[in-house]
C-alpha cells in the first residue's frame, strides 16, 4: 500500500528574502525603489531649504512679464516689449529652424561624401577621408566660432558695395542677402491667437502653394498606380514621367503666375542692405558648422551602410535581369537604409541638441533666449534649466519615438 | 608514323606585362583616369587640392614666430612680403603656448601637471596595452586614482592616502567577514566600514596626522586650472569613472527586475535627451542648491560629476549595444554551468561585451573629450575660453586663425590617434570571430 503525502510545506524564513530565488528578486526592487526615492526625497529637500534660505520660491510668473531684450533673427514678429514666453517660443523655432536646415544640409553633404569615400579614383576618396577625419576629430565648438569668425571678418563691409549692381546674393559681414519671396496678388496671412504671447501667423500664399503641390504628388501617385496596374496586366509599363512632372508643375506654375510671384533682392540703403532675406552672421555659421561637423560622421554611416550589402546581393539581383538603376532602388537601397537610418536619426538628434552651443556665437535659439538671457535677467535658474531641459527632452523623445516606429517596421523578421 | 606532337620541356620566361598596367602609369590609369568622368573628378580634385595648397602653405610657413604683438607681425610682413594678407603670425602662439597647454596654472609647478600626464599613461599601459607592458604597473594604476588630484591640486599627502585606506578596510573586513558570515553579508559590512570610515573617521584622522606629521605640496586652486590640460583632466575623469557606472546602468537596463530597470532607462533617456550644455548649467548654477545647504563645492569638481553622469549614460548604450550583440548561447551556457548571475557577468557575458564594444567605447571617449570644450560656455579657461581670453589683450587683438589652428591641431592628434588605436584594437581582438 502506497500513501501519496504532500512534501513538508516550507514554512517562509525571512532569510528566504535574501537566499530564495523566488523571493530575491522583488527584495531587490524594493530596496532599489527605496534607495531611488530616499536620493530624490534627499534632493528636493535640499532644494527646498536652499531656495528658502535664498528667499526664492519655484514660480512661472515670470513668463508673463516682458523680455526687455531683443531677437534680431526671428521667424515671429517680436518685440523687446514682448513676453518671456514669447522670447522662448521665439528661441524654440530658431532652434527648430538651424535643425532643419542643418539636418538638410548634413544629409546632403554627407551622403556625397560618404559615396565619394567609395570611389574608385584614389583622390576623389583620399579628399573625403581628409574631410571625414578633419571634422571628426575637432570639437563642434571650435568649428562653430571658427566659421563664425571666418563669416564675419573675412566678408566685406556693406559699404564696399556702393554702385556695385549686387545681384540675388549679398555676402557681407553683417549677414547674408537671399533673395525673399513676394507676392504681388497676395492672399494675406491667417492670425491665430489674437494678441497674446502665442500669436502667429501663417501665409495663406503658402498655404495654396502647399495645397497645389500636394494634390499634383496626389494625381501623379494616381498615374504611378495605374501604371504598375498596366505592367501587371500586359508586363508593359507605359512611360508615365512627362504626366507625373506635367501634373506637379503645371498648376504650381499657374498659382506662382496667378499669385504675381517674383523674387525681392536686396538693395544698399544708407549703410546697409534692405529687403530680401536676411541670414545673420550667426545663423549661418552654426547653421554650416553643425552641418559640415555632422555630415561628416553622416558621411562615415553611408559609407558602412553600403559596404554591409554583401555584393552578392547585387549579383544576384543582376541574374534576375534587372538593371542597375532598379537593382539600386529594389535590392541594394532597401538592406542599406535599414542599417543606415537609425544611427543618421541619431546623429540628426545630436545636431538638434549641439545646436545649443549657438549660444557661443549668440544666435538667440531657445538655449539663448530661454536659458540664457531671460534666466540671467529673472533669476529663475532652476526653472530655467528644467524647461529648457524638458523642451530638449520632447524633442529628443518624440525623434527616438519616430526611429522606434521605423525600426519596428523595417525590423527583419527573425524566429 | 612519326610523332610530330611536340611538348615544350622547358618554361618559357615569364612576359612582362604591358607597360601601360604597372608601375606608375598602370596605377594612374587604373586609379584616376579609367572614365572620362573620373577624368574630369581628377582634374577638379587637383585643382581644388592645388586652389587650397596655394593659399595655405604660404600661410603657414612664409609666417612671422617672433612678434610679440600683431602690429609687429603686420610691420614685419609688410616689409618682408608686401602685404599683410596671407601669412600666419604664429607669434601668438609662440609667446602663448604655455597658456593655451596649462592654462593659469603657476609656472614653476608645471612639472607636476607634466608628471600626472607620464603617470596618466603609465597607468593606462597595462590596461590598454595589457601583453606588452609590465604587469607591476597594475599597482600604479590603483594608486593613480588618489596620486592624481594630488599631484594636481597638492595640499597635504594625508587626504588622498586615508581615502585609499577607506577602500583597504572595506576589502579587509569584506575578506574576514567573507569566512564568518557569507558573500552577501559581508559586502555590505565592507561597504559599511568603508563609508564610516570616510563619513566620520577620515576628518579627524587627516587633520591629526598633518599636525602631527605635515607633508605636503604647494596647494592650487581650481580656478588656475585651464587651457589643454583642463580639457585632458574632465575626459580622463568622466571616462575612467564613467565606465563602471556605464556598466551597471547597462546590466540595470538589461535585468529583469522592473523597478531598476526604469530607475535606469529613465536616468539614461533623460541624460541622453537634453544637451550636454544644460548639464553644465546644472553645473554651474543649481548643483550646490541641490547639496545639503552650506556645501559649496568647486567648479571644476561640479563639472566633472556631470559631465560623468554624462558620459555614463552613452556609455551604458554603447555596452548595452555590447550585450546584445552576445548570442543567446553565452548566457544560457553560463547558467548551465551553475554560476551565478554575478560570477556569469564576471566570467563570461562581459568580458566578451566590452571586447565587442571597444570601439564604441573609445569614440564616446573621443565624443567626451571634443565635449569638455563646452565648459567655456559656463565660464572656465578652456583653450577655446582662453583663445577669446587671449584675443582680448591688445597685443594679439584680432588675431583668429593661428589660435583657432594650434586648437584645431591640438584636438586632432589626440582624436586621431585614440580612432586609431581603437582600431588596433579591434584587429588585435578580433581573433575567434573572423570568418
Amino acid at each position: 500500500m502506497t500513501t501519496l503525502t504532500d512534501p513538508p510545506k516550507e514554512s517562509f524564513r525571512l532569510s528566504m528574502l535574501i537566499y530564495d530565488t523566488r523571493y530575491r528578486s522583488a527584495t531587490i526592487q524594493v530596496v532599489a525603489l527605496m534607495g531611488f526615492m530616499l536620493a530624490a526625497a534627499w534632493l528636493i529637500d535640499n532644494t527646498i531649504t536652499n531656495l528658502e534660505s535664498l528667499g526664492k520660491t519655484i514660480t512661472f510668473g515670470f513668463f508673463t512679464e516682458p523680455a526687455g531684450y531683443d531677437i534680431n533673427q526671428r521667424l515671429l514678429d517680436y518685440q523687446s516689449r514682448d513676453t518671456h514666453l514669447r522670447a522662448a517660443l521665439v528661441g524654440l523655432l530658431n532652434t527648430l529652424t538651424v535643425a532643419v536646415l542643418g539636418c538638410i544640409t548634413a544629409t546632403v553633404v554627407g551622403v556625397l561624401v560618404g559615396v565619394l569615400r567609395l570611389s574608385k579614383n584614389w583622390i576623389v576618396a583620399k579628399i573625403m577621408t581628409v574631410y571625414v577625419e578633419i571634422f571628426r576629430n575637432v570639437p563642434v565648438l571650435l568649428w562653430i566660432v571658427l566659421v563664425f569668425a571666418l563669416v564675419s571678418e573675412s566678408t566685406p563691409h556693406p559699404k564696399t558695395f556702393k554702385g556695385v549692381d549686387t545681384g540675388a546674393v549679398v555676402v557681407t559681414n553683417r549677414g547674408t542677402y537671399l533673395p525673399e519671396f513676394l507676392f504681388s496678388n497676395s492672399l494675406g496671412d491667417l492670425s491665430f491667437f489674437g494678441a497674446s504671447s502665442l500669436r502667429f501667423n501663417v501665409s495663406l500664399d503658402l498655404i495654396a502653394f502647399l495645397v497645389v503641390l500636394f494634390g499634383g504628388l496626389f494625381v501623379s501617385r494616381k498615374i504611378k498606380r495605374s501604371a504598375d496596374a498596366v505592367q501587371e496586366a500586359t508586363g508593359i509599363r507605359p512611360a508615365t514621367w512627362w504626366k507625373r512632372l506635367a501634373v506637379i508643375a503645371l498648376p504650381i506654375a499657374a498659382l506662382l503666375y496667378a499669385l504675381g510671384f517674383h523674387l525681392g533682392y536686396a538693395e544698399l540703403k544708407g549703410f546697409n542692405f534692405k529687403g530680401g532675406t536676411h541670414l545673420r552672421n550667426s545663423l549661418l555659421a552654426l547653421w554650416l558648422a553643425l552641418s559640415l561637423y555632422t555630415a561628416a560622421f553622416i558621411a562615415e554611416i553611408v559609407r558602412g551602410g553600403i559596404l554591409a550589402i554583401s555584393h552578392g546581393q547585387t549579383e544576384a539581383a543582376g541574374a534576375l535581369g534587372l538593371r542597375s538603376g532598379r537593382i539600386m532602388s529594389l535590392v541594394v537601397l532597401p538592406q542599406a537604409l535599414r542599417v543606415i537610418i537609425p544611427p543618421m536619426i541619431s546623429n540628426y538628434l545630436n545636431l538638434t541638441k549641439n545646436s545649443s552651443l549657438a549660444i557661443a556665437v549668440g544666435y538667440m535659439d531657445i538655449t539663448g533666449t530661454l536659458g540664457g538671457i531671460t534666466m540671467n535677467q529673472t533669476g529663475r535658474e532652476l526653472e530655467c534649466v528644467l524647461l529648457l531641459m524638458a523642451v530638449y527632452l520632447i524633442i529628443s523623445l518624440s525623434i527616438s519615438g519616430v526611429m522606434n516606429v521605423y525600426n519596428s517596421r523595417v525590423k527583419l523578421v527573425e524566429r | 608514323m612519326s610523332d610530330t606532337s611536340f611538348v615544350r620541356t622547358e618554361m618559357l620566361e615569364q612576359k612582362e606585362p604591358p607597360a601601360s598596367t604597372i608601375g606608375i602609369i598602370g596605377w594612374m590609369r587604373e586609379n584616376l583616369f579609367s572614365s572620362v568622368v573620373n577624368s574630369i573628378l581628377t582634374i577638379i580634385s587637383l585643382l581644388l587640392v592645388a586652389y587650397i595648397l596655394s593659399g595655405l602653405l604660404p600661410w603657414i610657413f612664409q609666417s612671422s614666430w617672433n612678434a610679440t604683438s600683431l602690429t609687429e607681425c603686420r610691420e614685419i610682413f609688410t616689409a618682408t612680403y608686401g602685404t599683410t594678407h596671407g601669412h600666419a603670425c604664429w607669434g601668438v602662439v609662440n609667446d602663448r603656448w604655455l597658456q593655451l597647454l596649462y592654462g593659469f596654472y603657476p609656472d614653476h609647478l608645471y612639472w607636476r601637471v607634466n608628471l600626472t600626464l607620464v603617470l596618466t599613461l603609465a597607468a593606462l599601459a597595462p590596461v590598454l596595452f595589457s601583453e606588452k607592458a609590465p604587469r607591476q604597473l597594475l599597482y600604479l594604476t590603483m594608486a593613480y586614482p588618489f596620486l592624481m588630484p594630488w599631484l594636481l591640486w597638492g595640499g597635504s599627502i594625508w587626504g588622498p592616502i586615508v581615502v585609499a585606506l577607506g577602500f583597504v578596510i572595506g576589502y579587509f573586513v569584506y575578506r574576514v567577514v567573507t569566512e564568518a558570515a557569507g558573500e552577501l553579508i559581508a559586502l555590505i559590512a565592507g561597504v559599511a566600514a568603508a563609508l564610516i570610515w570616510w563619513m566620520v573617521l577620515s576628518g579627524v584622522v587627516v587633520s591629526g596626522l598633518d599636525s602631527v606629521l605635515p607633508i605636503g605640496i604647494e596647494a592650487v586652486e581650481s580656478r588656475k586650472f585651464g587651457g589643454f590640460m583642463l580639457a585632458v583632466l574632465l575626459g580622463i575623469v568622466a571616462i575612467g569613472v564613467s565606465l563602471p557606472i556605464g556598466i551597471v546602468l547597462a546590466l540595470g537596463r538589461q535585468s529583469d527586475l522592473l523597478i531598476v530597470k526604469a530607475i535606469c532607462v529613465g536616468f539614461i533617456e533623460f541624460i541622453r535627451g537634453v544637451p550636454l550644455i544644460t548639464l553644465l548649467f546644472v553645473a554651474s548654477l543649481l548643483l550646490n542648491v541641490f547639496m545639503p545647504p552650506g556645501t559649496n563645492f568647486d567648479i571644476i569638481l561640479r563639472v566633472m560629476i556631470m559631465m560623468t553622469l554624462f558620459s555614463a549614460a552613452y556609455m551604458a548604450e554603447v555596452i548595452r549595444g555590447g550585450l546584445a550583440a552576445l548570442p543567446k548561447g553565452q548566457y544560457e551556457g553560463a547558467d548551465s554551468l551553475g554560476l551565478n548571475y554575478w560570477q556569469a557577468q564576471r566570467l563570461i557575458i562581459m568580458p566578451q561585451a566590452l571586447k565587442i564594444s571597444i570601439p564604441g567605447i573609445v569614440s564616446t571617449f573621443i565624443g567626451i573629450f571634443k565635449d569638455t570644450t563646452l565648459v567655456s560656455i559656463i565660464g572656465l579657461f578652456d583653450v577655446i575660453g582662453l583663445s577669446t581670453a587671449i584675443r582680448a589683450d591688445t597685443a594679439w587683438n584680432g588675431i583668429y586663425w593661428e589660435l583657432f589652428a594650434f586648437i584645431a591641431v591640438l584636438f586632432f592628434i589626440v582624436c586621431f590617434s585614440m580612432s586609431r588605436y581603437s582600431m588596433y584594437l579591434e584587429r588585435k581582438l578580433q581573433t575567434g570571430h573572423k570568418r
